[in-house]
């Protein structure tokens, strides 16, 4: 196996970066696409039969928690932004330096760099030292940034060294130990709750001061309705604001953390139904630009404990695709909006060639059967851990074959 | 004293179907006519908790553990007591001289009492939800004695009970349908307001709860029950005011302003229990703050207070409780 080997994936359907789905082939070579649509086989090229699947770009995981290389590849991810949350915190170039190396060669990790040291939102880390050990952008981690002041500064000097900032919006005040979004379900759990609002009051905070400051800004998720109107405002005043979701923010709303099911706790909590109806709306009419997993493999240790106490957050690269793949089905998006969402818009934050079938991209390749069925379990997951509110739901949608740069995974 | 079997003859479902639970944890769960089994149930407690011999040895060899992760004295002794009433040997197990102290999971705690063969475990602890987690864990019943800010079920059932006979003893039905009962304090984190406004509400009673916003939960009506935040206008026309102090145990930040002012607004005094019906009973689960949210000359009012009676009543309830859910495993008549 060798990347500079020339691969011919031939009989597919071309998902490409817009428009309807193309029955053709793609030639890659030196790791990169060569070619795209009706290509005739030349000696020496290694041929691959897509036998009528999907020919999509390899995921671009936008903020995942842990770098889990069996989940990635059976998601079809092929390049993973991690957040600093590791233990140490992504707050020293050395880290940076070392997280970037560390999939490689079939997973490309892309760390994403503390804005703060120790992520305690008080001290700026080394933003440009650990720009060029290989961070791809700025994230405040699961915490908000609660000082305007260090929040302003952070965008400003990463808006100089043109970083994105990733930011967590939930305000601190609000949230406190809420653990539950306010409404019947946590008052009938006697969770602590805290109102949807404080996802909005950060929202606007954060986008008041990207608009001073000039800096890209990236909301890695934004689940309600009211924090989604102020993004949509903002984008068309031409902030630049982009928003991200995971499945669980579309697909879930609170009514599945009855019976205190800790798998369904995530960061920040599962919303109301009309939040989740709001996030599929932005999700067809373009506010939200980014589908994650924010996979969080998480075992019984920090699971299997009463809900307050439980970590949040799911082992979602699995179920990543399957689960963008309904809004196809349901007719929210089409097909080369979800791969958009999944690959091409976060690729393009990142700032690298990828996530996306053009000449010249890297050849990050995955073979999809979209209507494939099988059903989600836990208990034998890929991922090193099988916490997902998912279990035993059935679901459409496998990679059957995964290229990184042009060299077969798996 | 009748045998439950003959006075329940035909109200409620034959044997164990009257109350098909395998443990107790919590309200939301119960059916009415299941509140009103275990109700019925504790009558008998009640008497022979007023004999001078009050020993029943139906749970004799019976082990039962009180698991307590949290701090209580009533409960604990409450149940303590239910249990070696039936001839039960209880056992008491409190966290803080255990090994959760030394980071031993929920879930290792609870895999460690169901190995030593409890009959039935009592269990309470701060995080709501936790009894639940245990329950699913062991193989007996197990009773919610209070988990986190989720539910009481025993203390609404006590409650229940206390009103009802009060009503009876008053020369009413006993019956708690139509009863108007304000519920004030920091219903927020009280776990007891949850359960009372599930028991109530599934009894016919109109609930009313009341509290600074800040100690309301939202999207409260949706249990059934109607919000206040003015304590004047909720006591009007009360049957029951049922006071709850502020748990300041479970607070982060501040709620209300301070004490003084809490009692300001929301502390019951002779002048606002005026304000309710002129009978009107008044009850508090205790630990009562006087002086805050009670004043003492209203907790100790006699003909009109119940919180001594619901003390007492915690006993009968408890042994009904234990006794009911171990019938199954003691091979009872009907529940095998």
């Amino acid at each position: 196996m060798s990347a500079a080997e020339p691969l011919l994936i031939v009989n597919g359907l071309l998902v490409l970066p817009e428009g309807p789905l193309v029955k053709g082939a793609i030639l890659c070579e030196d790791g990169k696409i060569a070619a795209l649509g009706d290509i005739k086989r030349r000696e020496g090229v290694a041929l691959a039969d897509a036998n009528g699947a999907l020919i999509a770009p390899g995921l671009v995981d936008f903020g995942v928690f842990a770098i889990d290389k069996p989940a990635f590849h059976f998601g079809g991810i092929t390049r993973a932004a991690l957040m600093p949350d590791q233990s140490p915190v992504l707050d020293h170039p050395a880290r940076v330096r070392f997280a970037a190396q560390s999939g490689k060669p079939d997973l490309w990790v892309h760390p994403l760099a503390a804005a703060t040291r120790g992520l305690e939102g008080v001290e700026l880390a080394e933003l440009a030292l650990m720009r060029d050990a290989g961070a791809k952008a700025v994230a405040t981690g699961r915490q908000w940034i609660s000082d305007s002041g260090t929040m302003a500064r952070l965008l400003r000097y990463a808006a100089m060294l043109g970083l994105v900032v990733v930011a967590h919006a939930e305000d601190g005040g609000l949230t406190g130990n809420a653990v539950a979004t306010a409404g019947e379900m946590a008052t009938r759990l006697g969770l602590a709750s805290a109102p949807s609002e404080a996802e909005a009051l950060a929202v606007a905070r954060d986008i008041a001061l990207a608009e001073m400051t000039g800096a890209r800004l990236h909301l890695r998720q934004v689940t309600t309705a009211s924090a989604l109107t102020l993004v949509c405002a903002a984008k068309q005043r031409g902030v630049a604001v982009t928003a991200g979701v995971t499945p669980a923010h579309f697909m879930l709303s609170d009514l599945a953390i009855g019976d205190f099911r800790t798998f369904a706790r995530m960061s920040p909590p599962l919303r109301c139904e009309a939040d989740r109806q709001a996030v599929l709306e932005a999700l067809a009419d373009g506010t939200i630009d980014v589908i994650g997993s924010g996979h969080d493999p998480r075992g019984p240790e920090d699971k299997r404990l009463p809900f307050a106490d439980a970590e949040p957050g799911m082992a979602g690269a699995e179920t990543l695709l399957p689960l963008t793949l309904n809004l196809v089905r349901d007719g929210v998006i089409d097909t080369a909006r979800a791969f958009a969402l999944l690959a091409g818009n976060p690729a393009r934050l990142l700032g690298v060639e990828a996530g996306a079938l053009s000449v010249g991209m890297e050849a990050d390749i995955a073979l999809v059967e979209p209507e494939r069925p099988w059903i989600v379990d836990s208990d034998r997951m890929a991922a090193s851990a099988g916490n997902t509110p998912f279990d035993k739901q059935p679901v459409q949608g496998r990679v059957t074959a995964l290229w990184k740069g042009g060299a077969a995974l798996g | 004293m009748t045998s439950p079997a003959s006075s329940h003859l035909g109200r409620y479902p034959a044997g164990a179907a009257a109350f098909p639970h395998r443990g107790l944890m919590g309200i939301a769960g119960l059916a009415r006519h299941e509140i009103l089994f275990l109700l019925d149930e504790a009558e008998q407690w009640v008497e022979l908790n007023r004999q001078p011999q009050k020993r029943d040895d139906r749970l004799a060899g019976l082990t039962i553990i009180n698991a307590f992760f949290e701090n209580s004295t009533r409960t604990r002794l409450s149940f303590e007591i239910a249990g070696k009433r039936l001839g039960a040997d209880v056992v008491n197990m409190n966290a803080s001289q255990s090994s959760v102290k030394k980071g031993e999971t929920l879930i290792d705690t609870a895999v460690t009492l169901n190995a030593m063969r409890a009959d039935a475990i009592v269990i309470r602890h701060a995080s709501s939800g936790a009894v639940a987690l245990i329950a699913g864990k062991v193989d007996c019943p197990v009773l919610n004695a209070g988990d986190g800010s989720h539910e009481h079920p025993t203390q609404a059932l006590l409650d229940a009970l206390a009103l009802r006979q009060v009503l009876r003893e008053r020369g009413g039905s006993g019956e708690i349908a139509g009863l108007r009962v304000t519920i004030c304090g920091d219903i927020l984190h009280s776990r007891v307001a949850r359960s009372n406004m599930l028991c109530l509400t599934a009894l016919g009673a109109e609930v009313r709860v009341c509290a600074p916003p800040a100690l309301m939960p939202e999207g409260v009506e949706a249990m059934g029950v109607a919000p206040f935040n003015d304590f004047n206008a909720a006591l009007e026309g009360a049957d029951v005011v049922m006071m709850l102090r502020l748990q300041q145990e479970r607070m982060q930040g501040q709620f209300v302003p301070s004490p003084r002012e809490f009692r300001y607004l929301y502390g019951l005094t002779l002048d606002r229990l005026a304000k309710a019906k002129p009978d009107a009973l008044v009850m508090h689960p205790g630990p009562m703050n006087r002086g805050i949210e009670i004043d003492s000359n209203v907790a100790d009012l006699a003909g009109r207070s119940l919180i001594t009676r619901q003390v007492e009543m915690g006993v009968a309830i408890r042994m009904a409780c234990l006794d009911v859910l171990t019938r199954t495993a003691r091979g009872a008549e009907g529940w095998s």
